[in-house]
């Protein structure tokens, strides 16, 4: 496993029901592309997160698809509709088969 | 084995062809294209990719895309070892069909954009960022 990977996510607290709203997530991983060289000139072997996914209450709002091309720290904003009061689970899947969860309330009026 | 000059010459020549590596990288996007669209042909229409015109650090690009009316964006940077970025899938509670990320660029390259709309057919954009550190650990 990938070391000190913490998933930060920001989502309002509050909307009110059919709204909009922007959605901004940051993953700390170190996304290794597999095409850096140590100092003795071996090759770093890639180590990423390759699939991001949100949904809320169990309905799909994005899903990600990443390549190595994904910066350090892979950092996404997107906008998703709140029809309800609910929970935003967002999860992250590492190459080496490690799974990252987290999930946040909201509050629709 | 006796080179004659005419020969060595040659010889010279196609070694700098097969350094020109750029190629490859080329005929791997145009199979991640076809792969995406299925051979379909793309035109262009409502779709959008905000990039920087100049990017100091090609580790942490800005980019964003939207097409209103995609089911999914295919990004691809045609300069990188690897051209495939991503692909963002839009599922039914996104609220508009836009994402913005950071992505990592080689070089000086064309970023290139193309959306799989709702009723099947492609469009595509493209962008020129000028990179000024490559982005792949060289």
């Amino acid at each position: 496993m990938a070391s000190g990977v913490k998933p930060r996510v920001k989502v309002p607290k509050t909307a009110s029901a059919g709204e909009t709203i922007t959605i901004k997530t940051l993953i700390s991983h170190p996304m290794e592309s597999g095409q850096r060289k140590d100092k003795e000139g071996n090759l770093i072997p890639r180590s990423i997160i390759n699939r991001f996914v949100v949904e809320f209450n169990g309905e799909n709002v994005i899903d990600v698809t990443m390549e190595p091309a994904i910066s350090t720290n892979p950092y996404f904003e997107f906008e998703a509709v709140v029809p309800e009061s609910g929970e935003f689970v967002f999860t992250w899947y590492d190459d080496d088969g490690d799974v990252y969860t987290t999930s946040k309330n909201i509050e629709a009026s | 084995m006796k080179l004659t000059r005419r020969e060595t010459l040659a010889l010279g020549l196609a070694a700098t062809t097969v350094t020109v590596l750029p190629f490859r990288a080329v005929a791997a996007a145009e199979d991640q294209i076809a792969a995406f669209t299925g051979g379909a042909d793309i035109g262009s229409g409502d779709i959008t990719l905000t990039a920087p015109e100049i990017a100091e650090n090609g580790n942490t690009v800005p980019i964003g895309v939207e097409a209103p009316g995609a089911v999914s964006i295919m990004v691809l940077a045609m300069g990188n070892p690897n051209p495939d970025v991503g692909t963002f899938n839009f599922g039914p509670l996104a609220g508009s069909q836009s994402a913005s990320t950071r992505i990592r660029l080689a070089g000086t390259q064309d970023v290139l954009a193309i959306a799989k709309m709702g009723d099947g057919s492609f469009i595509q954009t493209s962008s020129t960022v000028k990179v000024t550190i490559g982005g792949c650990g060289g």
